[in-house]
């Protein structure tokens, strides 16, 4: 068993055998994938050492303290937060010694080609064909809201590969190079001025079939593992108090007593107990991962993020009062990095609206949470039985 | 913060959980505390006696050598929880919480252990609307003796001791048999109100009211979101397996999406509930954070109560209005509970002073 302790030791082993100060940033990442302390729940061999997920604070810490370089997991969380547990669960032996270092490094970004025009929160009927022709598939199709696309290297790709039956059966998972010369990455602007997303147009996209991932047709299957991963890392992160969307509006109170109103001073105190609560529900999650009971609770944690987000920037703006009729900057820029907090009020209150659509609307997670945690009956479905082509569309 | 708050529920926490269950199973089944309420007894003296002679419940908060249990405010909290489920009329909170507390503020070890025993009921003497930090009425101490009249004393009508705080900043202990307690007609069925009137009353004086009143409600405050909690999720709990069942248009109700995602919201709302209600119990037992997880839980708790009692009355629609469904029971109880020991809006003035977000 790997204890504290034993990881104590091993990160000061690296450490020495790497001084952060004098080791290159990227054999510093590599050194420290390769010594199992990357994610050191993941197995040994993959950059990790089969260890309690939660001793990984542990090793972060001790490198913290070091001043080591970190792999600047805000630029590369779709590989971080999507494709890696996805990889590990369903991935060859291959394709995981292949694509986890680098992943893990952050010398090779990826991104996620799962969204369509027409697939939405039905994105089981998602349209974007993969044809076999020998060892390959031919890719055809149109994928939307992909962040990262103009920088990634690699994308994981759900495609219909059978539409003769029903729609979640005719789909597989494929690792797709993104330096292909039949993708076209073209930038989506939004309705905050800047496109932090992209559209992705496939044509005649060749993916050896050794770039499968799972089976054929299981691609549905495979694809559930991803989307669990993006709710958790969507709703899960841990805040201080008075952190996240309410910080701001809170400093711009303290600071700025003449835009202050009785009306204003109530919704205000109201959100900032909504978002405290809000936090601690997330430490009291994070507590029964930890002690090993997981509860259904992380299903409710991203509907109170959206919520609150939306609430506070909204609130914010109007504090603002003459400032809140202005708009820091409309230009169409090409973000590398997403920041929900940052910028101006505006940029927040129109960013946030994304935050209810984004990793699974607001309705499709009620529904979920009614369904599965509450057990009350299913939508009617009338398209379970019926041929992915002869869908209504 | 020094450390993170434990927001779970310990194995002995659940295992006092499904105890004190089980025993409200057997006494305070709805019908009964129903028939009780148009009863001359609406407190179930027996339940309360199962609670404090046979599982000694009523000493929780009372360190071992002054008689009690030598528990903490999160196992008061698993307990208030249970009892908020059950709507059970007794006079746990009141007693064993309130009176306890300001008791504890006090050298009153002889009191302390006859009401940690449950030989004996205890009540302070304050209105139950009266917020932690607010403003509460006192008697006049004249002569020896005590003269006034205190109203919206919660359980008084079956208290032993009166707790009373008077005018030369004393709280003074007062035999029941020495006031006169007139029953209020309450909203609250299952926690009724009385007015204590004292002419000439004698009394004993405990000790300074202020500090003990203060630290009573403070610590009411905060258990109280956690009978909230109770109540909450009863409601949440009862109505999704009513929905379950209920059939119109022929299909059960709850496949519709309308009211899917009302409960869906609900349990959001439980959900985050049960982290407040539990932060506040840890801050009480740890003494850390105490008065921002208080203000916090009760800003919090109240209005998702009273969400939850009113989604259970709508969402069971006709047969929630009767008198013979315990709904009522529930929507009493938590409306009251919204007005008790300060209002989600007297709680968020005291949160805008601890994080200092000032008013205009």
């Amino acid at each position: 068993m790997t204890d504290a302790a034993e990881l104590k030791r091993r990160t000061a082993e690296l450490l020495a055998a790497y001084p952060p100060a004098t080791t290159d940033r990227l054999d510093f990442l590599r050194a420290r994938f390769d010594a199992g302390l990357a994610w050191v729940h993941y197995p040994e061999g993959l950059g990790g050492l089969g260890a309690p997920r939660s001793l990984q604070a542990v090793v972060d810490a001790e490198l913290e303290a070091a001043g080591a370089p970190d792999n600047d997991p805000r630029r590369i969380g779709i590989g971080l937060g999507m494709a890696a547990p996805t990889i590990l669960k369903y991935g060859t032996d291959e394709q995981k010694q292949r694509f986890l270092r680098p992943l893990w490094t952050g010398e090779e970004v990826w991104c996620q080609l799962f969204s369509e025009p027409g697939a939405g929160s039905d994105l089981a009927a998602l349209g974007t064909r993969a044809v076999r022709e020998g060892e390959d598939w031919v890719v055809n199709g149109q994928k939307v809201w992909t962040s990262s696309a103009h920088l990634a290297r690699w994308a994981i790709l759900i495609a219909r590969t059978d539409p003769d039956v029903p729609k979640h059966a005719g789909i597989t998972y494929f690792l797709c190079d993104m330096t292909d010369p039949g993708i076209e990455v073209r930038p989506l602007r939004q309705i905050t001025g800047e496109a932090e997303f992209n559209e992705v147009f496939i044509t005649d996209v060749r993916i050896p079939d050794s770039r499968r991932l799972g089976e054929i047709g299981d691609g549905w299957r495979v694809a559930q593992t991803t989307l669990n991963n993006e709710r958790v890392a969507i709703g899960g992160m841990r805040l201080p108090r008075e952190g996240g969307m309410i910080a701001p509006a809170a400093k711009t109170w303290r600071e700025r007593p003449e835009l202050r109103t009785h009306d204003l001073h109530q919704r205000l105190l109201k959100l900032w107990v909504d978002s405290e609560v809000s936090r601690l529900t997330a430490e009291r999650l994070r507590q029964q991962l930890v002690a090993g009971q997981p509860g259904p609770e992380g299903a409710g944690m991203k509907l109170a993020f959206a919520r609150l987000n939306q609430e506070i920037s909204g609130l914010e703006v109007e504090l603002r009062g003459e400032e809140g009729l202005l708009y820091d900057d409309w230009t169409m820029r090409r973000p590398e990095l997403v920041d929900f907090t940052g910028r101006d009020a505006g940029y927040r209150y129109l960013r946030s609206k994304g935050n209810s659509i984004e990793g699974g609307t607001t309705e499709i997670l009620l529904n979920i949470v009614a369904e599965r945690v509450l057990g009350l009956p299913a939508e009617p479905r009338t398209d379970k039985d019926v041929a992915w082509k002869d869908l209504a569309r | 913060m020094s450390t993170q708050p434990d927001l779970l529920y310990s194995e002995e926490e659940e295992a006092l959980r499904s105890a004190v269950r089980d025993l409200l199973a057997d006494h305070c089944d709805a019908p009964g505390v129903i028939a009780r309420t148009e009863s001359d007894a609406p407190h179930d003296l027996a339940a309360w006696k199962a609670l404090a002679d046979g599982m000694g419940l009523a000493g929780l908060l009372v360190p071992e050598d002054k008689g009690g249990q030598g528990a903490t405010h999160r196992e008061v909290a698993v307990v208030l929880e249970e009892l908020g489920r059950a709507v059970a009329p007794v006079p746990y909170l009141t007693s064993a919480v309130v009176a306890t507390e300001a008791l504890l503020a006090t050298d009153a070890d002889d009191l302390l252990a006859e009401l940690a025993s449950g030989r004996r009921i205890g009540a302070l003497a304050v209105a139950l609307n009266i917020a932690p930090g607010g403003a509460y009425k006192v008697v006049r101490h004249e002569d020896g003796a005590l003269h006034g009249e205190l109203t919206a004393v919660a359980d008084a009508a079956v208290a032993d001791v009166l707790l009373v705080p008077a005018d030369d900043g004393g709280l003074y202990a007062v035999d029941a048999a020495d006031a006169t307690l007139v029953p209020q007609v309450s909203l609250d069925l299952t926690r009724p109100l009385a007015t204590v009137r004292l002419d000439g009353a004698p009394g004993r004086l405990l000790g300074d009211a202020e500090p003990a009143v203060r630290r009573a409600l403070r610590s009411a405050a905060g258990l109280l979101a956690s009978e909230q909690l109770g109540l909450a999720d009863w409601a949440l709990t009862e109505t999704v397996r009513y929905l379950k069942e209920r059939k119109q248009f022929n299909r059960p109700v709850g496949g519709f999406q309308a009211l899917k995602h009302r409960l869906a919201q609900l349990w959001l709302e439980v959900v985050n509930l049960r982290a407040a209600a539990r932060n506040a119990a840890d801050a009480l037992a740890t003494g850390e954070d105490v008065e921002l997880s208080v203000a916090v839980a009760q800003a919090y708790a109240a209005p998702v109560a009273v969400h939850a009692a009113e989604e259970a009355l709508q969402l069971h629609a006709g047969i929630g209005m009767t008198w013979e469904h315990p709904i009522h029971l529930y929507l009493k109880r938590a409306k009251a509970d919204s007005i008790a020991y300060g209002t989600a809006g007297a709680h968020r003035a005291a949160v805008a002073e601890l994080v200092d977000l000032q008013a205009p």
